[in-house]
């Protein structure tokens, strides 16, 4: 863990200009992705996460996107490259997997085609040696019949064999980092359960580092090293997978973990949930943006808290203004919810 | 893909007995006197008359009739009541001049429809993207025979700069056909290009937006690669099937206006004059071949459709199976 770190943000910020004004997707955001760990960022929909993603991959550029901050990956500031110095980085040291794995292959041409030219952008493999590659990929992510199943169109594969080819093609040119971009949402459970355990393994065997970008806490019990937890295009805490589970320090994470269907606990009439709506990004809230739907707000959530070590548990970051030990006594635990609603 | 394509040619034989049956009613409806009188020409005896009666079955029962004539179009018997000319004679006559017209036409419409189309689409939103939009607009609303028209006036007679109507065969001169085929091509294709850069355009602009061009650009490809491999051919897909549709509609008579214009004596000139004059064989027969190049081109477009979109194979496939 005490490696370098092979990406590091600093101060991330990302504006859309939109009819109705200027939407802070992504505001202040700053972490670091050590070889060989996988970094969670977990949050609710519209929360920043995938544009975090998108941006270090440069596809959210545009007229009317503003980014600024830093990137640094090997030297290289991915904010600040240039189209082509990013098409260099991109599928070649950064690969994305998407959320929809339906729709984010090309339906035109054989899943084996989009694999090689991956490879062929990227080296100077001939088109036997490509698809030889592309073979043995779809081999290594549990496809069976890979030999057939590489002139297959993407409609002739499963949702599951779909994410599959995916991460194959991720895979391709031996990237450094891997972000994937609910890379399970649109997969059923059993399905999902797969993908995540190969995940885990190509990050272990390969030493590959990944951003998992998710809502859904239960996917990441399954594989993350560290958690960051995405509000409204801040980081509200940040720690380990258990300082983030078992003392977790900011009302909103333990309103996303109140949220997780439990087998362990007894029934519930209805599903826990946050109460309220996801902040606009248009007009944030002043002070602590979590406060208009914090049952445990008062006078200092008007100002804004820093993310700091607050807890006094290490590298575990929150930006929460109760006491540590305030928050140990308000999160109480009662049938699944853990103590959003005031004790 | 071999049972895709039987499938289609079964189909096709089938809607062309359907259009010969309804062409030949009408043939059979409407009023045009006696039928035989017309032939027989001018002052016939009874017994002339009766002899083409009897020859064409005009005595005999209506599905009689059908097979006579159906027969007589396929063995090149038919003939013009006006001209007395052989109707099948005439349309092989006029055949390479109505494809040399829609072929020519349809290829210079599709490139600069595409090109045009996909430039608009990058620059959407800029000044050169409105300007083309109105041009494109513009192109839309000029009809075939005012444009044709001004052409062969302005650009032929007054300026001489091309020939003033006419045709001239491939094997006689190839740069003369191509000479005397620039104004009708250009006429023809205007309104095309105007139509399929705006579909093009619009196809673009929404294919962009799909995950797989995103996918398409994580994976580190070029612009250029991505533009033409991932988002031209998924956006051609129903351009393709417009332009089969299109240029079968012009050879089975959309061309009769340029063509009329421009004198190129093809398939729609003659069926313009066969109206005209209410000669019934002439028009059966080009309804006949219209039908046949609408439905023929039709099964041609799906095949390229299916070869395109590989999903399009697999489901009919699959829902013969």
């Amino acid at each position: 863990m005490s490696a370098a770190p092979l990406l590091t943000v600093e101060d991330l910020r990302v504006q859309f200009q939109t009819e109705d004004g200027v939407v802070k997707a992504v505001d202040g955001l700053s972490f670091e992705v050590r070889p060989g760990e996988v970094l969670a960022i977990v949050g609710e929909s519209g929360c920043g996460k995938s544009v975090t993603a998108m941006s270090l991959m440069g596809l959210t550029r545009g007229p009317n996107a503003k980014i600024s901050g830093r990137a640094m990956l090997r030297g290289t500031d991915l904010i600040a490259a240039s189209e082509s110095e990013l098409r260099d980085v991109r599928g070649n040291e950064i690969a994305m997997i998407f959320q929809d794995p339906m729709s984010s292959l090309n339906p035109v041409h054989k899943v084996g085609v989009q694999i090689v030219e991956q490879i062929q952008a990227h080296t100077d493999a001939s088109d036997e040696d490509a698809r030889a590659q592309a073979v043995e990929l779809l081999k290594a992510v549990g496809i069976p019949g890979a030999e057939q199943r590489v002139d297959a169109y993407p409609h002739e594969f499963s949702g599951g064999m779909r994410q599959r080819a995916m991460i194959a093609m991720g895979l391709s040119v031996e990237p450094d980092l891997l972000i994937a971009d609910e890379p399970t949402t649109a997969l059923d459970v059993t399905i999902q359960a797969q993908i995540m355990r190969l995940l885990r393994k190509l990050n272990e065997e390969r030493g590959l580092a990944t951003i998992l970008i998710t809502h859904d806490l239960g996917v990441v019990a399954q594989v993350a090293d560290r958690i960051q937890v995405m509000y409204a295009g801040e980081i509200v805490e940040s720690g380990t997978l258990e300082q983030i589970f078992y003392d977790p320090q900011h009302p909103y994470t333990w309103g996303l973990l109140g949220s997780v269907m439990r087998l362990d606990r007894e029934r519930t009439d209805r599903l826990a949930q946050i109460k309220g709506q996801p902040p606009s990004l248009l007009a944030p809230p002043e002070g602590c943006k979590f406060s208009p739907r914090c049952p445990h707000a008062f006078d200092k959530c008007s100002r804004h808290p820093e993310l700091e070590d607050r807890a006094g548990d290490g590298a575990h970051l929150d930006r929460c203004w109760l006491g540590a030990e305030q928050k140990r006594s308000v999160r109480t635990m009662k049938s699944g919810e853990i103590g959003l609603e005031a004790a | 893909m071999a049972r895709f394509v039987a499938r289609r040619l079964v189909s096709m034989v089938f809607v062309m007995f359907a259009v010969s049956v309804l062409t030949f009613l009408i043939f059979n409806v409407i009023p045009n006197g006696d039928p035989a009188v017309r032939m027989a020409g001018k002052q016939p005896t009874e017994e002339q008359i009766e002899e083409i009666r009897e020859e064409w079955g005009f005595d005999e029962p209506v599905y009689e009739q059908y097979v006579v004539t159906m027969r007589k179009l396929f063995t090149g018997d038919m003939i013009s009541y006006f001209t007395q000319l052989d109707v099948v004679d005439e349309i092989i006559k006029g055949i390479p001049r109505t494809l040399s017209l829609a072929i020519g036409a349809a290829i210079i419409w599709m490139f600069f429809g595409v090109g045009l189309g996909l430039f608009t689409a990058m620059r959407a939103g800029k000044v050169s993207d409105t300007l083309l939009t109105v041009l494109a607009l513009i192109g839309i609303s000029m009809p075939v025979f005012w444009v044709g028209a001004l052409m062969n006036h302005y650009l032929g007679f007054e300026l001489g700069i091309f020939p003033n109507g006419g045709y001239v065969e491939f094997s006689e001169s190839p740069v003369d056909w191509a000479y005397h085929l620039i104004l009708p091509w250009t006429a023809l294709s205007i309104l095309f290009i105007g139509v399929y850069s705006r579909v093009l355009r619009s196809n673009v602009l929404d294919t962009l937006n799909e995950d797989y061009v995103r996918t398409a650009r994580a994976k580190g490809l070029s612009e250029r690669r991505v533009l033409l491999h991932h988002v031209l051919r998924n956006s051609l897909i129903p351009v393709v099937t417009l332009w089969g549709l299109d240029f079968a509609v012009v050879i089975g008579g959309g061309a009769i206006l340029t063509e009329t214009v421009f004198g190129l004596q093809g398939v729609g000139q003659y069926a313009a004059d066969a109206i005209g004059q209410l000669d019934v064989p002439p028009i059966l027969a080009v309804t006949m071949f219209g039908a046949f190049f609408v439905v023929f081109v039709n099964a041609l477009v799906d095949i390229a459709y299916a070869a395109l979109d590989p999903r399009i194979r697999l489901e009919s496939d699959s829902a013969s199976a």
